[in-house]
């Protein structure tokens, strides 16, 4: 009963900490969007805007639920539900630090890849439940779109498990530390390269938002949602990219780790919790899909499918043969 | 306490199968399958079998049953046509009546109340489930798995010969 109610207290604490981090990412991306388009961002509700997420979130969750008549109401309703439950999922196999997991299981990088392959049918339910032309065809592009690079995903992945020969994302984390350089991403530089990219379009961010691109299709699949049921699929947009900065700090840059020749040069860096570290990793990732987002122009949908079929699939696949060579000749 | 969650889900997989072959939009149906395979899922891992019930939701939820919606949504079916759905053949419905029937006897007559072989379940904790299957697929079966990559490729191959031909025609 005591193990239960641990459980549960961390759980709460975990979601908690997420939630908000994931309220203020949107207030961060407001500002740092705002400052490289040499604007001031939201500066009225509170000081320098700083409430401004709450402010959101209560308009958002008290507007009128729409549901359109012609719509498969139940499939509408469960279609934001989905995606959301199957991304907030992967926070129970995440290790924040060295002891601080909620689940250790021994298959938490293929638990990750499950239950995103789940998650793409409440984008394709959300399409095919709106009854409109736009919604369906947005979501067949973004269920094909995420479908596609989660294969360049797995395949920059299965680099690292080749690599450090487990599944368990807390030894991969240990067999990253013991490598004299500490972290995976120069060794593995393709599969690196290849696992930002196909991060950014598994979570239909910029510059692959295509749901986005209004001239196109409206606003794909989320055409005919409003009020909540929106803000469960922005919500889940955000956890999603966190569940990929954390797999990214996890995976390629040493999770709650620093390198071994760095904490020789300067040992008092021990004494920092691990999950400070880890923190920085992740919110520099965040900031690289801000970054980006203020940056770069959006694809087209053809050149998209291209550069996940012709480019990232081909760089994974020889960035495995490389890793697997090397493994060959150096154990 | 386990026990209970297990018969849940077993007796949830007949009942699930039995929607998912009843429904009349073929877009539920698909649906329940779906909800049926991660029934499957579970009882793999009642099993001890964590990396089957991972692969089992990646390829058969994940990657085979989109196909399926795809696929679907191509051929525009919001509904199947209004055609008598079962067949009143005796002599189809007591073959399949046997046949089903000398499957479960095959099934109860091969239970043993021990397993004596070299995978128990020590070993396979001690190794880890994951590892077990790797080795036992690379080294026992590895001429198995090569002709079975063999047999994914030819399709491959053809496909992407079929998709050039197209592109030349309309070129």
């Amino acid at each position: 009963m005591i193990e239960f109610l641990i459980m549960l207290i961390k759980t709460t604490v975990v979601f908690g900490i997420v939630l908000t981090h994931v309220a203020y990412t949107t207030y961060a991306e407001r500002k740092i969007i705002g400052r490289a388009q040499a604007r001031m961002g939201p500066m009225e509700v509170g000081p320098h805007g700083l409430l401004q997420p709450i402010a959101d979130f209560i308009k958002i969750f008290f507007k009128e639920d729409i549901i359109p008549v012609k719509a498969e109401k139940l499939l509408f309703q469960i279609a934001p539900l989905i995606v959301l439950v199957f991304t907030m999922i992967n926070l129970t196999v995440i290790p924040f630090d060295k002891n601080f997991i909620l689940a250790d299981i021994n298959v938490g990088l293929l638990f990750i890849l499950a239950s995103a392959s789940i998650s793409v049918y409440g984008i394709i339910l959300a399409g095919w439940a709106s009854n409109s032309k736009y919604s369906f065809l947005g979501g067949l592009r973004s269920a094909s779109q995420v479908l596609s690079y989660e294969i360049a995903l797995g395949l920059s992945l299965a680099g690292v498990v080749l690599m450090a020969g487990s599944l368990n994302l807390r030894d991969i984390v240990i067999a990253q530390h013991n490598t004299a350089l500490g972290v995976y991403a120069i060794p593995q530089i393709i599969g690196f390269v290849v696992f930002v990219i196909s991060a950014f379009a598994e979570t239909n961010r910029a510059p692959f938002d295509l749901p986005e691109a209004e001239t196109e299709l409206v606003a794909g699949y989320l055409t005919e949602y409003s009020a909540f049921r929106y803000a469960l699929f922005f919500l889940a947009e955000y956890v999603a990219m966190y569940i990929m900065a954390f797999l990214c700090a996890l995976c390629f840059l040493g999770g709650w780790t620093i390198p071994k020749f760095v904490t020789d040069i300067l040992p008092f860096l021990e004494k920092v919790p691990g999950i400070i570290w880890f923190a920085i990793k992740v919110y520099a990732f965040i900031f690289l899909y801000i970054w980006v987002r203020a940056t770069l122009p959006r694809y087209r949908f053809d050149q998209l499918l291209n550069i996940g079929w012709k480019v990232l699939i081909p760089a994974g696949i020889l960035n495995i043969i490389i890793i697997a060579i090397f493994k060959r000749f150096t154990s | 306490m386990i026990y209970l969650i297990f018969a849940y889900f077993c007796l949830s997989t007949l009942g699930i199968s039995i929607m998912a072959l009843t429904r009349k939009n073929p877009v539920h149906a698909v649906l329940w399958l779906l909800l049926l395979f991660l029934h499957v899922a579970v009882i793999y891992l009642f099993l001890n079998a964590e990396f089957l019930a991972m692969v089992q939701v990646i390829v058969y939820a994940g990657a085979i049953l989109v196909m399926f919606l795809f696929t679907l949504f191509l051929l525009g079916a919001r509904e199947l046509p209004k055609k008598k759905r079962y067949t009143s053949m005796i002599e189809g419905r007591l073959l399949i009546g046997l046949s089903i029937t000398a499957t479960i006897l095959a099934v109860f007559s091969s239970i043993k109340a021990k397993y004596t072989g070299k995978y128990t379940i020590k070993y396979i904790q001690e190794v880890g489930n994951t590892k077990a299957i790797g080795v036992m697929l690379f080294n026992e079966y590895s001429l198995a798995v090569l002709i079975l990559g063999v047999i994914l490729l030819i399709p491959m191959i053809a496909v992407s010969v079929l998709a050039w031909r197209r592109r030349d025609d309309t070129s």
